[in-house]
């Protein structure tokens, strides 16, 4: 195995594309280089010159799985800038669609994209043939996500009916109705995954992380918060760039965010459970415990389990926010805008996902920054790459490609952005 | 339903993804063109949406951009009951799960429209950006064309348009 490198073709069930390479000298590993995302410069040059009403519909763009999240951070970054605050029910069918992203986001995740790894089949295809009940009910799943996103959004790809201050056109309670019997189907369906999925084993594997995410007092984080960490990290949003920095690595076209103090640092699910487990509702802390997890989860191949208790949630507060649902007089609250600063965090499916907005008097745009939660995750997907690998250079150069491959989609690395080919190159010398 | 009515055309691509967006412009320049019984769709390529998209339709034509190697411009007609579609399909999607993956889990679960025809128009750029490459803008009026024809001669398209 000496001087040996390896090209190995597409990583396949990441979303868009890119590459990871190991260099591995005398049995151990020299270098682990992800280059699976480019950073969304173009959009943020696009912005530049525009209103503020477009940033939501254009950074929507960036992600075709994720548009919710990016609507949702461009519009409080907006109203943080204006001083407009929307509450009561547009506030709550603002969690109600977030709750339909969660659902589909993670639906399509567990389902086509994580499972087959545990399963041990080349993708969803192969594994609809042997489990086709399994896929049916992830696809239904993700239908119902995404049917709440209709409802709301207009359309489920690229919402159009969501605007800063609101929406343009709020839901009749009647309407929101018509989505429970479904959710309800979806809840069980949820527990059903997350006790589906605990019978899958697990590598024994875990770090000494330091996890991100939102925290709000009274709710699961999805549009608002603090941002906390357990190793102490507990500020505004306002303060992110005074705490976090963006890198750029020579490998990649990615900025690699890290921490300032710390370095490296883990947003998405298994930081939100962490963070915010007392919040969830009692059916997914019941589906948590049925499925073996404890109050804190460290492994981040279990983070499709998280996941699925997840959607237990987004299906329960979903149920909630309809049952209680009058709608609210005005579909969206007056925005005036003025010349400051708006900065917007909200916890996408895969993360804390950041927006930060310079407006003239006029509300036009004069810079954006936006931070996509994969880019936050990607030190952290190389330094698990490293460690993982070092223990199990003995195995042949397939299945190491194969276990790389379920490590980086722990993270459910998004990649939209990408656009380079994924290509896994393990060289060894 | 009439057997006019679940016929789909589907346009695939982010407009935001420079040549992504090939099968989406083709989509734009046939409306208006196609028979009003043609449900015409315009999708972002995630494969679960696909499977919608078609669920209730016997006939479906997509087109969508593609990076199989072949010059830019070039356009592929796939019989895709017939064959399956080759892996490069979905190279230049920017889901995991897409074009080639839904019609192959469509597949594996017995779940493919009755006719599927997919083209694909080759790009170069799929980096981010409003603009199509001219080798690909050049060959979008074309493509438009011949799946215009070939939606035209469908039996069911031809069927409902002489009652």
């Amino acid at each position: 195995m000496n001087a040996k490198s390896l090209k190995v073709d597409f990583l396949a069930r990441v979303e868009g594309e890119g590459g990871f390479h190991l260099k591995v000298k005398d049995q151990s590993v020299k270098e682990a280089k992800l280059n699976i995302f480019e950073p969304p410069r173009f959009f943020e040059a696009f912005l530049r010159g525009r209103k503020f009403t477009e940033a939501p519909d254009i950074t929507a763009r960036i992600c075709g799985i994720c548009p919710i999240a990016y609507q949702m951070s461009a519009c409080h970054a907006a109203e943080d800038a204006f001083a407009a605050k929307p509450e009561g029910a547009i506030r709550e069918l603002r969690r109600l669609i977030y709750c339909g992203e969660w659902i589909e986001s993670h639906a399509l995740h567990i389902y086509l994209l994580h499972a087959p790894d545990f399963l041990g089949y080349e993708d969803a295809i192969q594994m609809a043939k042997d489990h086709p009940d399994a896929v049916q009910r992830g696809l239904r799943l993700k239908k119902i996500g995404n049917a709440i996103m209709t409802l709301l959004g207009g359309r489920e790809i690229h919402p159009i009916n969501i605007r800063v201050g609101g929406f343009y056109k709020a839901p009749s309670k009647a309407q929101l109705q018509t989505l429970e019997e479904d959710l309800k189907w979806a809840r069980d369906a949820s527990v059903e995954t997350a006790l589906w999925v605990a019978t899958f084993t697990f590598p024994d594997f875990q770090r000494d992380y330091e996890f991100v995410a939102l925290r709000h007092p009274s709710e699961y984080p999805l549009n608002e918060g603090r941002l906390v960490s357990n190793k102490g990290l507990d500020i505004p949003i306002s303060e992110y760039e005074q705490h976090f920095a963006e890198e750029h690595v020579q490998h990649s076209n990615a900025l690699h965010s890290t921490l300032q103090e710390r370095g490296a640092y883990f947003v998405g699910p298994l930081a939100r459970y962490n963070l915010n487990f007392e919040k969830l509702s009692p059916a997914a802390k019941d589906a948590a415990k049925r499925s073996g997890l404890g109050r804190e989860c460290r492994n981040p191949f279990q983070g499709i389990l998280v996941r699925a208790v997840e959607t237990v949630y987004a299906c329960d507060e979903a149920l909630r926010i309809i049952s209680t649902y009058n709608p609210p007089d005005r579909p969206a609250i007056e925005v005036v805008p003025r010349a400051g600063m708006g900065h917007g965090c909200t916890e996408a499916p895969r993360g804390i996902l950041y927006h930060k907005y310079a407006f003239d008097e006029r509300g036009l745009i004069l810079s954006a920054k936006i931070v996509p939660p994969t880019a936050q995750n990607l030190k952290t997907i190389e330094e698990d790459l490293t460690d993982y690998v070092s223990t199990r250079l003995h195995l042949p150069n397939d299945r190491l490609q194969w276990q790389c491959e379920q490590a980086v989609r722990n993270y459910d690395p998004c990649i939209s952005c990408a656009t380079h080919f994924l290509r896994v190159r393990i060289e060894r010398e | 339903m009439n057997a006019s009515s679940s016929t789909v055309f589907i346009g695939v691509g982010n407009p935001f993804r420079s040549d992504d967006g090939a099968g989406i412009a083709v989509v734009r320049r046939l409306r208006g063109e196609v028979p009003p019984r043609v449900r015409i769709q315009e999708e972002s390529g995630d494969g679960t949406e696909l499977l919608e998209a078609w669920k209730d339709a016997d006939c479906v034509i997509l087109v969508d951009a593609v990076l199989s190697g072949a010059p830019p411009g070039t356009i592929h007609r796939l019989d895709a009951r017939t064959e399956k579609l080759p892996t490069w399909f979905s190279h230049s999607s920017t889901h995991a799960f897409g074009v080639a993956e839904a019609i192959e889990l469509a597949r594996a679960m017995g779940d493919l429209p009755a006719r599927l025809i997919v083209y694909g128009i080759e790009g170069l750029d799929f980096s981010a950006g409003t603009e199509l490459s001219p080798e690909v803008a050049e060959v979008v009026p074309a493509a438009a064309n011949l799946i215009l024809q070939e939606i035209l001669h469908l039996p069911a398209v031809r069927s409902a348009g002489s009652t």
